[in-house]
């Protein structure tokens, strides 16, 4: 199957048109040395029809956590998606546009983008916000990098509680040798808030911490935020937006940049990918901000309108001196999350928090009530928390997977250090009956 | 009251935006009505250790239909692939299929958790690694990692990559060398990755300086970046001179892969001495741009650069099952997961719907269209470098600027008013009052004989009436915009009334 | 046109000698070209300039141009209006579109600055 509308008849017209008999004279300026001369070596077309099984039996070859009672998290979340998100962000108008550059004929895209920036704002009480990013690990990694800017400081202590691909990707970052990281260690599941302070210095530009952190617990934000700014630094925290209805915003702990991975935010989990990075600060650091973001103005003849401003600080005008080399933004995922917010408002936003929190606290004194598995932490948690399995977790999990249920995030296989530790999560999804199903199936392995 | 006011009532929805989401709906409006508890509830401030939210943030109030409405009329003031004619230079706004749109919602792939068990996404695992075949089979580069979310995120991944690369030789290089007419993520990806920017003129014909490029190659430098075919639509025929030049140096040479419309099929990269490039799938693959995201930017590398690659790297075993692996090597991760795995079951769709010669078939109706364009363009407008163009061409606006005091931002302007979008203007720097068109080869050729009638009509405007195309467009949902204004008093987000 | 009391550099910068203090802005030349100015970032009072080094930087809505001292010195004085009303410098471009004095170190390279004809010239050279 192909695209093109272009008839073999109307092809000969062109071609007649520009001159040439057939379209190899139009490649003559490709040296002949590295002219392909052969087809390419993949499949022929396929039909629509046969286009559509093949995709199909490649979905069916897999097992989707949404079929099984699953208590999966670790930075993606399976949370309800009300229907009206799906028909809104598959408006043509909406996917196929480009980059709002022309904003005339862009005031759709433009004023999304102007409303999803204003609820980054609510959800993270800070000043302003971007029009998003690639994912939460890069917005972590461009909150260290503007900080850096601002401070004109090479060095950034992260918490060790960080999300460890969070973390990988920091470093592989810092490679470049345009910041410094060290790592801060953590003691029972938290940021030991001394060993922070005695990390900071005047060469530190920020101090990265998330809450919920990577375990799924409330880091001391207030204590943090003090140790950041006693030693001249700027203070980071990236935050899980489903929780922004239940948990106080890190604005009201002196955070100077909020960013975090909206997925949970009326975007499916594909995999991890595409996601959802946002990114807010202070009005104070806004010519530093990274990516791209719009503003209100007017036209010509006095009618509001949105545009994408303060352009300066962007790589198409200021090239290797711009704030990040970031083009696109995830334009579409941000209108996801836009409609979601505006479909659960206030009250369905913090009715999904309270969910999610009441449903994970039941769902851990249900787990440690079975014996089969011990708290090694105390410290308080939102919707996540991690349990050490008193045998081989990887067997539990195959087990389990096998009575339908995915039984949270084996940890030993993402970071050895943890192994023996399982991390579950808990949505609104999970309902009573499933939760007790589950406990009941684990506790009789 | 004239005849006039009577047809065109005050009470009718004005032009432009309207009410903000915000300041849609009433208190009592609700969509999603809140979860009901079917497990005890909690004391928040106990459970979050004094941590509940104080004051909750403003979101909006409104029901169901209300924000159909609402999406509906912004929908109405948008202008995408579906609209019209969208000939935007080195964007590749190609038609973006509907089958993709439905077989990446489909459960098997949406429902997918990143961490989930390896044996229950071999689905999954198999599409990357068909995809990832059917780049290095495209572009002549082997090595491929799909996880880079971008073109720039991809330029800054293999710049990474060759640092370690060099690294690895135990050779310290400072700078990455680029043409005057690179894209601006170019130079900003290689600051990122703690290169200094070296640029090089281009040479009269608009291809790269093989002198200047000698001149500025040494080993202190890490690599060239070139965009071939280059931002003005022409291919390099020093390609081979160029590659082999960066190579005697001991750097490497990369390919911004924002052009593979041209070539797909034709001629690869890797075949050209390419030791790296990019690929942005939502250009050449047809993933829809979104209103400016979620793309992809896969990287292809030679073998010597495949141990470098970031992880984990979706691989087929010996015994035909998926699993995940890391090179030895590895510069690490550059973001979470496997990539925009969405906008990969897009990509695999089309490629596997064209087949080799669909694709190939792809690339040639891309650049006759361009050519076809350009010679009925080039008598009005001046075309700066007149030589056969691959898939874009770039036409200059300074004669009308000269004689009649109308600029190329006027004409796209005024094309607005006709229902096309404009090309790419003021890029690349190279050429003066510069507009850079890409047809595609999703446009009929009714649809290129429209968009050439209409930029020739406006030259005649131009010549006849310019106050008409500065004050253009008229019929848009709004009209020029006060930019300066956003800059100086920036209204970056809606505030509630109420003091907060 | 261009006032013949100051001296221009290349970098179409103006420079008006007030005793030991030198006064500087842009052209009006310099202020077409760039459009309306929206932003313009200046040293603070104290910093020192060096000629033929940029001291800051003046954006348009789609262009940044970095600012290159004429000649060296120390800052004694910032036309704050600018951080509120920048469009001034394309109204006033040699008036009150000034943007900083400094205390010249070295009176000589005034020497090296063009008058207003050879600028005038420089400048008709250029387009």
């Amino acid at each position: 199957m192909q695209f093109s509308p272009v008839s073999c008849e109307h092809r000969e017209t062109m071609l007649r048109a520009v001159g040439a008999t057939e379209i190899d004279e139009l490649f003559e300026s490709v040296p002949e040395a590295v002219r392909l001369g052969r087809p390419l070596d993949l499949p022929d077309g396929l039909t629509e029809m046969e286009t559509a099984f093949a995709l199909r039996a490649l979905a069916d070859a897999n097992t989707p956590a949404t079929a099984l009672v699953s208590f999966a998290g670790a930075g993606c979340y399976d949370h309800y998606v009300p229907a009206i998100v799906d028909h809104v962000i598959r408006r043509p108008e909406f996917f196929t546009a480009y980059t709002p550059y022309q904003p005339e004929v862009s005031q759709g895209t433009l004023q999304n983008i102007y409303e999803f920036q204003t609820m980054i704002c609510e959800l993270t009480g800070m000043d302003v916000a971007n029009a998003s990013m690639y994912d939460g690990a890069t917005a972590f990694v461009e909150a260290a990098l503007m900080a850096s800017r601002v401070t004109k400081r090479h060095k950034v202590v992260v918490a060790g509680s960080v999300h460890p691909e969070w973390r990988v990707v920091l470093r592989t970052y810092a490679a470049s040798g345009n910041i410094e990281v060290v790592t801060c260690p953590v003691a029972d599941g938290t940021v030991a808030v001394a060993a922070a302070a005695a990390l900071m210095d005047d060469s530190t530009a920020a101090l990265l911490v998330s809450s919920p952190n990577f375990l799924g617990h409330l880091e001391d934000l207030a204590a943090l935020g003090e140790v950041a700014h006693a030693a001249g630094a700027l203070f980071v925290v990236s935050v899980n937006p489903i929780l922004s209805g239940v948990l106080e915003p890190p604005s009201s702990f002196g955070a100077d940049i909020v960013v975090g991975e909206g997925q949970p935010l009326g975007n499916p989990m594909s995999l991890g990918g595409p996601g959802l990075g946002f990114f807010a600060c202070r009005d104070a650091h806004l010519r530093q901000l990274p990516g791209r973001i719009v503003g209100r103005t007017v036209d010509v003849d006095g009618r509001g309108a949105f545009v994408l401003t303060m352009q300066t600080r962007e790589q198409h005008i200021r090239r290797e001196r711009a704030t990040s080399n970031i083009c696109s933004n995830h334009a579409l995922n941000a209108l996801a999350a836009a409609v979601y917010l505006s479909a659960v408002g206030v009250e369905g936003l913090a009715g999904v928090g309270r969910a999610c929190v009441a449903k994970a606290h039941y769902l851990r004194d249900a787990l440690l009530s079975t014996g089969t598995f011990d708290a090694p932490y105390s410290a308080p948690f939102a919707h996540e928390f991690a349990l050490r399995y008193k045998g081989d977790p990887s067997v539990m999990h195959s087990e389990m997977l096998g009575r339908g249920f995915l039984a949270g995030v084996d940890l030993g296989t993402i970071d050895p250090g943890m192994d023996g530790l399982v991390l579950f999560a808990v949505t609104e999804k999970r309902t009573m009956t499933e939760m007790d199903a589950f406990v009941g199936e684990v506790a009789s392995l | 009251m004239t005849a006039e006011d009577a047809r065109f009532p005050k009470g009718a929805p004005a032009r432009g935006p309207r009410a903000l989401i915000f300041e849609t709906g009433s208190p009592e409006s609700r969509c999603v009505l809140a979860p009901e508890l079917d497990v005890p509830d909690v004391s928040l401030d106990t459970a979050l250790a004094g941590c509940a939210r104080v004051q909750a943030p403003a979101l909006p109030h409104v029901t169901e239909g209300e924000i159909a409405r609402h999406y509906h009329h912004l929908a109405s003031m948008n202008f995408g692939v579906d609209s019209g004619s969208y000939p935007l230079g080195s964007c590749t706004m190609k038609y973006n299929p509907r089958l993709n749109e439905d077989v990446c919602r489909l459960e098997g792939f949406a429902g997918l958790h990143p961490y989930q068990p390896v044996g229950t996404i071999q689905g999954a695992l198999e599409l990357m690694v068909g995809l990832a075949d059917a780049l290095a089979e495209i572009t002549g580069l082997p090595g491929v990692t799909l996880q880079p979310a971008a073109g720039a995120h991809g330029e800054f991944t293999a710049m990474m990559m060759f640092r370690a690369y060099h690294a690895a030789k135990g050779d310290v290089r400072k700078r990455i060398v680029i043409p005057d007419a690179a894209h601006g993520t170019n130079p900003a990806s290689v600051a990122m990755a703690g290169y200094e920017v070296t640029t090089i003129a281009s040479d009269a014909n608009g291809a790269v300086d093989l002198d200047a490029l000698k001149a500025a190659l040494d080993t202190d430098v890490a690599a060239f970046m070139l965009t071939n075919p280059n931002t003005l639509g022409l291919f390099d025929p020093n390609i081979v001179a160029i590659t082999e030049a960066v190579h005697a140096v001991g750097a490497l040479a990369y390919c911004d892969g924002a052009n593979m419309n041209a070539i797909m099929g034709k001629a690869r990269p890797g075949d050209m001495g390419f030791d790296a490039m990019h690929i942005n799938l939502h250009k050449t693959f047809s993933t829809p741009h979104g209103g400016g995201g979620p793309g992809a930017g896969p990287v292809c590398v030679t073998a010597a650069l495949t141990p470098f690659l970031p992880g984990p790297l979706p691989v087929r075993l010996d015994d035909g099952t998926f699993s995940v692996g890391w090179t030895d090597r590895s510069i690490g991760r550059v973001r979470s997961s496997f990539g925009n795995f969405g906008v990969f079951v897009r990509a695999y769709a089309y490629i596997l719907a064209l087949g080799g010669d669909g694709l190939r078939a792809a690339s040639e109706q891309a650049v006759l269209s361009a050519n076809y364009m350009k010679e009925k363009l080039k008598g009005t407008y001046p075309l700066p470098y007149d030589r056969p163009c691959m898939h874009e061409f770039v036409l200059s606006g300074s004669r009308l600027r000269k004689e009649h005091g109308v600029h190329t931002l006027d004409v796209a302007k005024r094309l607005l008013d006709y229902g096309m979008h404009p090309p790419t203007i003021y890029f690349p720097l190279l050429v003066d009052e510069s507009i850079m068109f890409e047809p595609t080869e999703t446009e009929s050729l009714e649809d290129l004989d429209r968009m050439i009638d209409v930029m020739l009509t406006i030259a005649g405007e131009a010549a006849s009436d310019p106050d008409l195309l500065h004050g253009a467009p008229y019929s848009t949902p709004v009209r020029r915009l006060d930019e300066a204004r956003a800059v100086k008093q920036p209204d970056l987000r809606w505030r509630p009334s109420s003091a907060r | 046109m261009n006032p013949a009391d100051l001296r221009y550099d290349k970098e179409h910068e103006w420079v008006r000698v007030e005793g030991d203090v030198a006064v500087i802005g842009i052209s009006d030349f310099a202020q077409d070209q760039l459009g309306e100015v929206v932003y313009v970032d200046l040293p603070d009072a104290g910093d020192e300039l060096v000629a033929g080094d940029t001291f800051g930087e003046i954006e348009s809505v789609k262009s940044v141009s970095e600012l290159f001292a004429p000649v060296s010195g120390t800052v004694v004085e910032v036309n704050d209006e600018l951080d509120t009303a920048s469009e001034v410098i394309n109204s006033d471009p040699y008036g009150a579109g000034w943007m900083v004095k400094i205390k010249l170190s070295d009176a000589s390279q005034l020497d090296a600055l063009m008058s207003a004809g050879e600028y005038e010239a420089f400048v008709a050279n250029e387009a």
